[in-house]
């Protein structure tokens, strides 16, 4: 739906701003950027608290004993993988292909649970260990941080879930396709989101 | 040529804006309007009578209409007018007795001064603001027959020359007050004296003030004497929430943290007794978080020194746990001997206390 | 079973509560009974209550701020007259524990819950009108964010009868609001009742933003539009970046409280300061959020009522962008006290003032606009011009606390609470009821009574002036802020003139009421025929007063700024062109309860998260999660509005008018 409600035209060199309202593909997209752009800055401040506490240990456990690289390089593989199946996945909606899609985005989605499997084993054990986020400020920030994420990732997977459902019943209308891409764009910046994590949480470690 | 209308004759007009001939014959007619140019004395003495009218005027509610000033109610408003004055003048009078704009140390001192400048400073700019919009708004109401309507002013590069540089001038100088007294009125920067600094650490309780001479070994509760003339160097922390020590006649307040440390600098140059409190909310018994700054001459001050060791008492670990309970103020206390290390214990955050609201009824 | 939650919560013993609590209820069930009575509810539902649509969301959100409005004066009277009692021996009759509890509600309420939803609302209902399209972006996340407010509404307004509220001022600073010295459901009900909400304003920030940057009638390029516009932008623009960090903040806070974290804890490494630095930037970009609309409405009013454009549009919107960025360069000037360095002090002292470059400029451009002009004085005139002699005041107090060294002495004293009154009724207050008046007649097609209009603006400004000018000597004087009782008695007399101002300020408020009830009953004397009440410049004004659902039955071609008082001058010349308008039907959104539904699962959530009631935390957030997958699958979105009913809604156009 064009808000609008009209078809309108344009003679040439007339601006894009002065084109009057934009279609509702471009809206939608607009309108989901920004929202990925408050939660950037939501995980900003998460990052500015880590960033401010990760010396806190408080006599306990410090981040460079915790934190095991192998294993969060491990994780890194499964998220980046599941963004590249992503990207293919989104290219099968362009082509309304709906075999490639439900291949390429189950592919994420088992990615994606691998990731939220090491994550939480990771968690585990740390808590095991009498590392919980309730014996020191650090550990608190660390947690919030990279949990945020976390569940960022475990919605973003439910999303996706709805989403394989919304194509088998509502087949490829505008409406789910627009939903796809945003859920691309949100999978994506998930990624981005991660990589700050493991170059300043992990690789940032001492 | 376009042209406003009703020019009075023996006015030259400047125009304003921008001309057509910078655009495209096409357009509309130029952006701008004619002001009129010069004034007189005459126009002055017209222009603050009509300022007065408009003052009244506005009173009565409906300056459009061509009936002014012969208002009856006109006495009422000027009566208003005149009782709000007396007591804004009064107000001021008060507050010029008492508190920040009476200190009576050299940090008061210069934080006055860079109130009263800066106030002067501003008031140049608003005032007149102020005067402009009421002239303005009344000069060119819709019933005045008189004013020049010049519905295409909508731009002027020199106004706007103005408009842009009179604030930023101001701020440019308050700028320079800003960054200049920043540095030296730093709360943690020593007093310049002949005279060595009393060193007190402070400690806010709930709801009391602990004052540590770390000097003297001996410490008190709510009364905080000190030598007149003298630099005092505070170190501060608190026991439990965030508070403020604040005294208003002598300057600065700086915060009070648990498990930190925070510095302050004053000295009371005169002898008397001034008041204290905590300006930063810091549960039920906030109000009642009042003291006193005793300054006296030095000689009393060793004299209090030995009375206070006289009067006995300990302040150690177990001591100062009973005594940052949750209380609410009660008469001042001392101590004539202080655990050393107490002070540093205190601003590790390692005593730190808790209680409840209902406890602290 | 029901968690901490049991009937000792309610305060059986505490008389202004229960009173208050009767009459709330008495006054719920009255009203609930003539709705029934009346056979209102259908209607409610079917227009309001499920409305998408831009300018009923905008009413309600007007409704909604002007009932929590006497709730947070109610706050404001009680602390008056507390403190015109409590002066020497005097205790007052409002013990430390409630009146810690009503000055912390008051800040909450009036920014939270009384001027954010004002802005909002005047946001809602007159951008897409000036922008010349037919919706909001997203009209069923509008609806959405109306109700999520409300939720907050519900919850805050609760803690009064159920449990208790926080006590810890408005921004509940650690480590007073930390689990170990407020242990009750206080600070809980502040924090669920503002994030929920908060996540309503949010998408409300996403909504219109996208509104304002994608949705513009054909030929609005950005330099044509409204200024109004431009100052909406930015303070959108301004949600969308700081809301975030509250949500973070008071995430940290609540895991704290929730979880045993040590965000912001006396032990184990937790750090308060932290806190106050991202509350803090959250906190400033919040104040321009609430006054860069009002600034907006301040220009559409002097320019319409002036009869000129405003002067120096491209500097206004220059001003506007720059006071946009500038707000996040400034936290720190809340807490100079806090003891950050000489330089650091310094540098956010000296930006805390170059902002006060661009607001000037604005006071100085609204000034010319006057200059040459054909002043009327409407009642939007008289809140304009109040505005600016109180707001240069305020102003110039601000700048003056901008100075470190000048801070130190007036931190967190009388003077401040002076100063940010004076910006906040000063500006943001006198800007609402501007833009009330000013747009009432669009939305409901007639006008205000006027007389009234102008006894409510002389009670809000001499209430204003004296309630608030012995607050500013109080504070030289060495008065703080939140004091229960003071030892002074000579401070005595200037509260006393203090709660006279408040009295006058009531006055105003009960005006208003009255102002709007008599209205309502002479309408049809000052109906609004022509759409064009005010001669106005904006394109609001070529619709109908009130505007079909579909604001515009063909959107209008813009060619420049003001766009709708360009198109009578042309049509005064006779030179118009004759526009194929389009005439088939239109689509609008569909109406839906999924707004109140999600409101209502969130509520649930709250209420049960604060008493810690885990079966119904599940039920509110399976019901939440419910409900929004249910409008996920709603194909049938669009409602059609047949050729026929578009144009038998004709009404005089901007041609036909002339």
């Amino acid at each position: 739906m064009s808000a609008a409600g009209e078809v309108l035209e344009f003679g040439a060199g007339v601006p894009l701003s002065e084109q009057g309202p934009a279609p509702t593909r471009v809206v939608a997209g607009f309108g989901f950027w920004l929202f990925l752009l408050s939660d950037i800055i939501l995980f900003s401040a998460l990052f500015a608290a880590y960033a401010v506490l990760s010396g806190a240990s408080a006599d306990g456990p410090t981040a460079a004993e915790l934190f095991d690289k192998k294993h969060v390089f491990l994780e890194t593989l499964c998220l980046l993988a599941s963004s590249v199946t992503c990207g293919f996945g989104a290219l099968a909606v362009v082509r309304s292909d709906s075999r490639a899609l439900y291949l390429w985005m189950i592919a994420t989605l088992l990615l994606g649970a691998a990731f939220l499997r090491l994550e939480a084993s990771e968690f585990a054990r740390t808590v095991a260990a009498g590392a919980g986020p309730s014996h020191s400020a650090f550990l608190s920030a660390f947690f919030a941080l990279v949990g945020t994420h976390g569940l960022h990732v475990t919605l973003g997977l439910a999303w996706l879930v709805i989403m394989l459902l919304q194509v088998a019943t509502l087949g490829f209308q505008p409406m789910v396709a627009r939903r796809f891409f945003c859920f691309a764009l949100f999978w994506h910046a998930l990624d981005i989101v991660w990589i700050g994590v493991f170059t300043i949480v992990y690789l940032g470690a001492h | 040529m376009w042209k406003s209308d009703a020019a009075e004759p023996g006015r030259t007009a400047r125009f304003v804006g921008i001309r057509a001939e910078h655009f495209s014959p096409a357009l509309a007619p130029p952006v701008g309007g004619y002001v009129e140019e010069g004034g007189s004395k005459h126009d002055a003495r017209m222009a603050v009578g009509r300022l007065l009218r408009v003052i009244i005027a506005m009173c009565t509610g409906n300056p459009g209409h061509p009936r002014i000033s012969a208002s009856p109610n006109t006495w009422l408003q000027r009566s208003r007018w005149s009782t709000l004055t007396a007591l804004g003048l009064c107000a001021l009078l008060t507050s010029c007795r008492e508190g920040v704009l009476d200190p009576h140390g050299p940090i008061g001192r210069s934080e006055r001064i860079i109130l009263t400048d800066a106030t002067a400073i501003m008031l140049a700019v608003v005032i007149p603001v102020i005067v402009l919009t009421l002239a303005f708004a009344w000069w060119y109401r819709a019933g005045n027959r008189r004013a020049r309507y010049q519905s295409e002013l909508q731009y002027s590069g020199r106004i706007e020359l103005i408009t842009w540089s009179i604030p930023a001038l101001v701020i440019v100088f308050l700028g320079g007050i800003a960054w200049i007294g920043s540095h030296d009125l730093d709360p943690p920067k020593p007093l310049t004296s002949d005279h060595p600094p009393v060193e007190v650490d402070v400690v806010s309780l709930d709801w009391r003030w602990l004052f540590i001479y770390p000097d003297q070994g001996i410490a008190t509760v709510n009364e905080l004497t000190v030598p007149a003339g003298v630099p005092l160097h505070f170190r501060l922390t608190s026991t439990s929430v965030m508070n403020s020590f604040f005294i208003p006649e002598l300057g600065s307040q700086i915060y009070t943290m648990p498990g930190m440390t925070t510095q302050l600098n004053l000295q009371a140059d005169d002898a008397g007794t001034y008041e204290g409190l905590s300006a930063q909310f810091s549960g039920p018994g906030f109000s009642d978080m009042h003291f006193t700054l005793v300054a006296t001459a030095s000689t009393t001050f060793a004299q209090w020194i030995e009375a206070t060791r006289a009067r006995g008492g300990v302040l150690d670990e177990a001591a100062y746990t009973a005594l940052s309970r949750p209380t609410p103020a009660g008469a001042p206390l001392s101590f004539a001997r202080v655990d050393p290390e107490l002070f540093e214990t205190v601003s590790s955050g390692k005593l730190v206390t808790q209680w409840s609201p209902e406890e602290a009824r | 079973m029901l968690g901490r939650l049991s009937l000792a919560a309610i305060p059986f013993d505490q008389p202004i509560v229960m009173v208050t609590c009767g009459t709330v209820g008495a006054v719920l069930v009255t009203v609930m009974a003539l709705v029934t009575f009346k056979g209102w509810w259908p209607y409610l539902w079917r227009e309001w209550i499920t409305s998408v649509d831009h300018k009923r969301i905008g009413v309600m959100y007007m409704i909604l701020a002007l009932v929590m409005l006497v709730r947070g004066f109610s706050d404001a009277i009680m602390m008056r007259s507390q403190q015109a009692l409590a002066a020497g021996h005097a205790a007052g009759y409002l013990p430390p524990e409630h009146f810690d509890q009503i000055f912390s509600a008051h800040g909450t309420i009036m920014i939270f819950f009384v001027a954010m939803p004002f802005v909002i609302g005047l946001m809602n209902f007159a951008l897409p009108l000036q922008l010349g399209v037919r919706d909001v972006a997203f009209p069923v996340l509008n609806s959405v964010s109306f109700w999520l407010t409300a939720a907050g509404v519900l919850l805050v307004n609760l803690s009064l009868f159920v449990g208790e509220f926080a006590r810890t001022g408005w921004l509940a600073y650690p480590p007073l609001s930390e689990l170990a010295y407020s242990p009750g459901v206080g600070v809980d009900y502040y924090l669920w009742s503002l994030q929920i909400s908060g996540l309503g304003t949010l998408l409300s920030g996403i909504n219109l933003t996208t509104t304002i940057l994608k949705l513009r009638a054909p030929g609005m390029g950005y330099m044509r539009m409204p200024v109004f516009c431009w100052t909406a932008l930015a303070s959108n623009l301004l949600i969308v970046a700081a809301f975030p960090v509250l949500t973070a903040t008071f995430g940290m806070l609540l895991l704290d409280r929730y979880c045993g974290f040590h965000f912001f804890t006396n032990d184990l490494g937790g750090n308060p300061m932290m806190y106050i630095n991202l509350i803090w930037i959250w906190g400033h970009p919040e104040v321009y959020i609430l006054i860069l609309p009002c600034f907006g409405v301040f220009s559409e009013v002097v320019a319409t009522f002036s009869g000129k454009p405003l002067f120096g549009y491209r500097s206004m919107v220059l001003a506007t962008m720059a006071i946009c960025v500038l707000s996040f360069m400034v936290w720190l000037h809340h807490f100079f006290t806090m003891g950050a360095s000489a330089a650091v002090n310094g540098f956010f002292g000296i930006m805390s003032m170059v902002i006060a470059v661009p607001t000037g400029v604005k006071v100085f451009n609204w000034l010319f606009t006057l200059y040459g002009g054909r002043v009327r004085f409407t009642v939007p005139i008289y809140w304009t011009l109040g505005f600016i002699v109180t707001f240069v005041i305020g102003g110039m107090t601000g700048v003056l606390q901008a100075i470190p060294p000048a801070d130190f002495v007036l931190h967190n004293s009388l003077f401040l609470i002076a100063h940010f009154h004076n910006v906040i009724i000063g500006g943001v207050v006198f800007g609402v009821m501007a833009g009330y008046n000013y747009w009432f007649p669009k939305a409901f097609g007639f006008k205000l009574n006027e007389p009234l209009g102008k006894a409510v603006f002389w009670c809000w400004f001499v209430g204003f002036y004296l309630a608030f000018m012995p607050l500013y000597a109080l504070g030289l004087m060495g008065a703080t802020r939140r004091m229960q009782h003071y030892p002074n008695v000579h401070w005595q007399p200037l509260m006393v003139v203090a709660f006279c101002g408040a009295v006058v300020i009531f006055c105003g408020i009960a005006l208003t009421v009255v102002q709007l009830a008599v209205s309502i009953r002479r309408r049809d004397r000052h109906r609004d025929l022509t759409g064009d009440p005010w001669d106005g410049r904006t394109l609001e004004w070529s619709t109908p007063s009130p505007p079909p659902a579909w604001n515009f039955t063909h959107l209008p071609r813009v060619e420049q700024p003001d766009a709708f008082w360009a198109a009578k001058q042309a049509a005064k010349s006779s030179q118009v062109a004759e526009r194929p308008g389009y005439s088939g039907p239109i689509h609008m959104p569909r109406n839906t309860p999924t707004g109140i539904f999600i409101a209502f699962f969130a509520f649930i959530l709250g209420f049960a998260l604060i008493w810690r009631i885990d079966w119904l935390a599940a039920i509110g957030l399976v019901g939440a999660l419910a409900v929004a997958l249910r409008q996920f699958w709603q194909t049938g979105r669009e409602v059609e509005i047949p050729a026929e009913e578009v144009a038998a809604f004709e009404r005089p156009t901007m041609r036909e008018a002339a």
